[in-house]
């Protein structure tokens, strides 16, 4: 699947970025992450906060940085 | 009823009896306040944050962005202000939120309410100012700026200035908004990691800004800076937010060293006023707006901020003195 976070490169975004590429090693997720700060894409997924998390085209969380076991458990889903 | 009584005689048992400083020096002063302040602050900060957070899962932008979409000026206005407030803001995502409320149809005057309200006014400055100054002055702080942003925001918005925004927000294809649904268990997780988070990144500040505080508590005379700044001095106000507007601090570094100047004898309109400056404006804020406003709306949104705080600051001193 492909992975993709949202952020214009704060530091929440970084961490998020970290947050994932962490669940996905942990877990073993065949998955491809993407650090997306192009505003016009951030935009097209309709995100007004950031750092946000997209997962094969869908918008799975806006505005915080979860546990990295919560973003497994919102990968697996 | 002093609710934190048992933290200030902690404060004075630890500097009196442990450390053995004497009572009444300047370095026992100093200690004492420290020691005082410094957990009241944090504990108040904690306790405050998380409430703020259980309210603010409750409005994402997208539900603010709907409520305000379409919306009139002056309403549209203070709602927007009042929005501000409870929304969940960072400046790192005031370029998205700015495009996403404009292209929905939030007018640009309205926008600005938002975006002056939501970092002037936030929970860290209101609780700093309960915890120091009472509850009159965290009120009034609030109150004035809701109304900087509201008359900010009409201003802005009566000058009919959509030109001025850069060309590619217009153009900008928004997508389906998408609203996360939070449970109850989600909603505690975030308060928690929202508190870890203020918390956790201005507790340095507090430190410092209280550590100063302490220094000059102790040492610098009470109303040694009056015969610069009391609100007999007609220039002091704007000179205060001139140099406030560039500077940049959260609101818990701030506090503190606006108490002590506070007690040094600068009058507390003047004070508030440099406080909301440093608050809501700074070059880091500008440098993000930039990437959605033209230099001309960029220098008239400085400029009508710099005016209406500075307004506020001289009605402070006149309601106050």
């Amino acid at each position: 699947m492909l992975i993709e976070v949202l952020g214009s490169g704060c530091s929440k975004c970084n961490e998020l970025e970290d947050a994932v590429r962490k669940a996905v090693a942990r877990y073993d997720i065949d998955a491809r992450v993407e650090h997306v700060s192009d505003i016009e894409k951030i935009m097209s997924y309709g995100v007004m906060m950031t750092p946000a998390l997209v997962v094969d085209g869908e918008v799975l969380l806006t505005g915080r940085v979860p546990s990295v076991d919560e973003v497994a458990q919102i990968l697996k889903r | 009823m002093n609710l934190f009584a048992p933290l200030e005689g902690l404060a004075d048992w630890l500097t009196y009896g442990v450390l053995n400083i004497a009572e009444g020096s300047r370095l026992g002063e100093s200690v004492a306040f420290f020691l005082y302040d410094v957990p009241k602050i944090l504990l108040l900060l904690a306790v405050v944050v998380f409430a703020v957070a259980i309210v603010r899962s409750y409005f994402p932008p997208e539900r603010t962005r709907a409520l305000l979409s379409d919306s009139r000026l002056y309403v549209g206005n203070v709602a927007a202000a009042s929005l501000g407030v409870v929304t969940p803001f960072c400046s790192c995502s005031a370029v998205p939120l700015f495009i996403g409320f404009v292209e929905s149809g939030v007018p640009l005057g309205v926008t600005f309410s938002f975006l002056i309200a939501s970092p002037m006014v936030n929970e860290v400055a209101v609780i700093l100012l309960l915890g120091m100054f009472g509850w009159k002055i965290a009120l009034l702080y609030t109150v004035s700026g809701l109304a900087v942003a509201i008359v900010g925001g009409i201003v802005l918005g009566r000058l009919n200035l959509e030109h001025q925004v850069e060309d590619y927000v217009w153009e900008m294809r928004m997508g389906e908004a998408h609203v996360e649904r939070m449970t109850r268990a989600e909603r505690y997780a975030y308060a928690r990691g929202y508190v870890r988070e203020i918390v956790g990144k201005v507790w340095p500040y507090v430190l410092v800004g209280i550590g100063i505080g302490a220094v000059m508590h102790g040492y610098i005379p009470t109303d040694a800076l009056a015969r610069y700044a009391d609100s007999g001095n007609p220039l002091a106000v704007p000179l205060a937010v001139l140099f406030g507007i560039p500077l940049y601090a959260n609101a818990a570094g701030v506090v503190p060293i606006v108490s002590v100047l506070v007690d040094k004898g600068v009058a507390m309109g003047t004070v508030l006023a440099f406080m909301m400056a440093v608050v809501a404006l700074s070059v880091p804020e500008f440098v993000i707006l930039r990437k959605v406003a033209k230099p001309k709306l960029l220098g008239i949104f400085i400029t009508i901020n710099f005016f209406t705080i500075t307004a506020i600051g001289y009605m402070f001193n006149w309601v106050l003195g």
